[in-house]
């Protein structure tokens, strides 16, 4: 009994000291965003809700046709999220301010995956399937996918839907950032083409951050001071600019740190060049040598007392 | 190798395999259903609720609880206690097909079911899941190794194939004597090796989840999530024994092992009190049990799976009475397996909650279906191979005969 208990101890050790060591290499995390990637900064001040935005990327990316057209606003009475027949959708929020006609002041939200510089979906994908691009866009590869859906459960923002109806060959969906169309046609993505007051900006990450800054620091009035996606996730290629405080129209808090630094680590720790699972072997080994006569091997009548 | 362990040769269809079988028809046709309409025709899954019951019973319950093999492995194998070796069969048995249900489960999951193989050649490093599938993948394959022993023990020499089929028995009597004399030099390989892969995809499950700390409830998010899969696994190993050897032993009315499972329960006051510990110690290092009794479905969900399902068997454990006592024994290893379980589906159901959307999931009666098909299945093998292959001990044996 002792023996086996002794034994037990030692694996779990070993696997414990395993755990504990990766705090120390958390630092040792590398983030692996692309240095100055391509970006669109949405100003929601600007947006005034004409879902040209969700037409055109419709078009783009030969997505399936809405069952209420485009033009017909009164879709926006209702919360939408982007899924698998829409990349991108805009909600409407009433955060309470009121105009000089006593009439509340709409926010509109357009969303859409956020291309996180440091993607936790990305880092899940057990293919490889979702890669960050240098130029910023959070890419899926779907003759790589298993539809495993991990990526789904490791997004912060919930954005990967699945077409859950298509029993063989479903793919995730989420807007691709018109990767093909910037990356190979030199063009802004559909949605930030189309839209018809420059609420969206597109270009590289640290002109849109200082073009934030800028607009905040010249109207501090009418922004608040938050550009959001500067930090959230650990800095994303997406990021909004708002008059009213992100929490009252829809914007979730999320960690500063990029989220797959935790996870990166302890695997990192544990299993660079294999060596917990080869100490293990090694020790499991020298434990089944050193037992080799012992134990009951030759004695049958060697039993605990319950 | 045992040589007590004999092939039951019972009644096979008795009213109970009955039952197992119209359960496995029932979760045939929803699995049916699933690769017609998909698997949003059959459960109700979400893009806020990417994983439901099939992942947090079918694949990850279904690891934790084949825990049994590799833990009775490391007891009769590596440190030779060939004492425990009547439980040491069925435990494998147990886990090999538990992994190759784990492995079914996940192919009516994952959406490309056909694409299973791709993590084979498409290397994510960094990604947690990559690493968990291909330790199941190399250990589903040890534990057929493991396996294959028995069959040479039960058939070697004595293979008589009916009919046109016959010319084949020389070939394969040549080639169980084959795997017979290769493998009784190379075991301890696999041996090892599966106790390895073991502790290294039991953890990294709990890893899986460190990716969403705003999506998993607070009471179970936890750096040292990997930490408390793999002690919780370790120490859910010989419950699972106790359970499911009652279980057999009773249902085919052969000696209850009580001579082995009594000591083997006396490891696992050790075992789980080592994990009691370890939730306990880290939820009163990180504050977590001011959530305690919010009374959510989450909070009440983390309160039965401690105290049902880790306290109050421990407790009972302590007493030789209770580990004597064969009735007694069974139900606090019963709560220890429920609780493990729990805490699975706690990790990867009840405690994931979507940050955008106010998502609510049940699952759906096909998707029930289909993982109450799946454990049929899963019995219904093991009451199929017992009877036919020598793993569980001869009526009436006594161990020391």
């Amino acid at each position: 009994m002792e023996l086996s208990r002794r034994g037990f101890f030692k694996v779990a050790g070993a696997a414990g000291a395993g755990v504990a060591g990766s705090s120390r290499s958390a630092e040792a995390w590398q983030s692996r965003a692309p240095a100055d990637p391509l970006g669109c900064l949405v100003d929601l001040t600007r947006c005034i809700g004409c879902r040209k935005c969700e037409q055109g990327c419709q078009t783009v990316n030969h997505l399936p046709a809405p069952d209420q057209p485009f033009d017909d606003l009164t879709v926006l009475d209702k919360k939408r999220r982007p899924d698998e027949r829409a990349y991108t959708v805009v909600n409407r929020y009433y955060p309470g301010r009121r105009d000089d006609r006593d009439q509340l002041v709409p926010t509109f939200v357009k969303v859409q995956c956020m291309h996180c510089q440091d993607p936790a979906c990305a880092s899940a994908c057990i293919v490889g399937a979702l890669t960050k691009k240098e130029n910023g866009a959070v890419h899926y590869d779907v003759t790589k996918c298993i539809g495993c859906r991990y990526c789904m459960v490791a997004c912060p923002f919930e954005i990967p839907a699945y077409e859950y109806r298509d029993p063989i060959t479903p793919r995730v969906m989420k807007c691709t950032f018109c990767y093909e169309r910037v990356e190979k046609e030199g063009r802004r993505p559909g949605c930030a083409e189309i839209c018809p007051v420059e609420a969206i900006t597109f270009g590289r990450r640290s002109t849109l951050l200082k073009l934030a800054k800028k607009r905040i620091n010249s109207d501090p009035a009418t922004y608040v001071d938050h550009i959001y996606g500067e930090h959230e996730a650990g800095g994303t290629s997406w990021l909004y600019l708002s008059g009213v405080p992100f929490d009252r129209v829809g914007f979730i808090e999320v960690p500063h740190r990029p989220l797959t630094q935790l996870a990166e680590s302890i695997q990192s720790s544990l299993f660079s060049y294999m060596w917990s699972p080869i100490v293990l072997f090694g020790m499991l080994g020298g434990l089944m040598w050193a037992f080799r006569n012992k134990g009951d091997r030759d004695n049958r009548d060697i039993g605990g007392q319950p | 190798m045992s040589v007590h362990a004999v092939p039951i040769r019972a009644n096979f269809w008795t009213p109970g395999v009955l039952v197992l079988a119209f359960l496995m028809a029932a979760g045939a046709a929803a699995v049916l259903a699933r690769f017609i309409g998909g698997i949003g025709y059959v459960s109700n899954l979400s893009t806020a609720r990417p994983w439901g019951i099939w992942i947090g019973v079918d694949v990850a319950s279904g690891v934790a609880l084949a825990a049994g093999g590799f833990t009775t492995a490391f007891l009769a194998h590596i440190l030779g206690r060939r004492y425990y070796e009547p439980v040491a069969r069925p435990a494998l048995l147990t886990a090999m097909l538990g992994y190759t249900f784990v492995v079914l489960g996940l192919i009516v999951d994952i959406g490309r079911s056909w694409a299973i193989w791709k993590p084979m050649i498409h290397w994510n490093f960094h990604s947690v899941l990559f690493e968990v599938a291909m330790c199941v993948m190399f250990y589903l394959n040890v534990l057929y190794v493991e396996f294959i022993p028995i069959v040479v023990e039960r058939y070697k020499g004595r293979v008589s194939l009916p009919g046109p089929l016959s010319a084949l028995n020389g070939v394969l009597e040549f080639l169980l004597g084959l795997a017979g004399t290769i493998l009784s030099k190379l075991m301890w390989l696999f041996i090892i090796a599966g106790v390895v892969l073991s502790c290294m995809h039991q953890s990294s499950l709990g890893s899986l989840m460190l990716i969403a700390p705003t999506k998993l409830h607070p009471l179970w998010y936890t750096p040292i999530l990997p930490l408390l899969f793999l002690s919780s696994a370790i120490a859910v190993g010989y419950p699972m024994v106790v359970f499911e050897t009652t279980l057999a032993t009773t249902s085919l009315k052969l000696d209850p092992e009580m001579r082995v499972l009594s000591p083997l329960t006396r490891i696992t006051i050790f075992l789980l009190g080592a994990y009691l510990a370890l939730k306990l110690g880290d939820m009163v290092i990180r504050g977590t049990y001011v959530h305690l009794l919010e009374g959510t479905a989450q909070t009440n969900a983390f309160l039965v799976e401690m105290i049902l399902g880790v306290i109050v068997p421990w407790v009972m454990l302590l007493s030789p009475a209770v580990r004597r006592s064969r009735r007694w024994l069974f139900v606090a290893c019963t709560l220890i397996v429920g609780g493990v379980l729990l805490n699975r589906v706690n990790v990867f159901v009840v405690g994931y909650r979507p940050p955008v959307s106010e998502n609510y999931y049940f699952p759906s009666v096909t998707e029930i279906l289909i993982t109450v098909g799946f454990i049929a299945g899963l019995m219904f093998l093991y009451r199929f191979l017992v009877t036919y292959l020598p793993v569980l001990n001869r009526p009436g044996q006594e161990v020391s005969a």
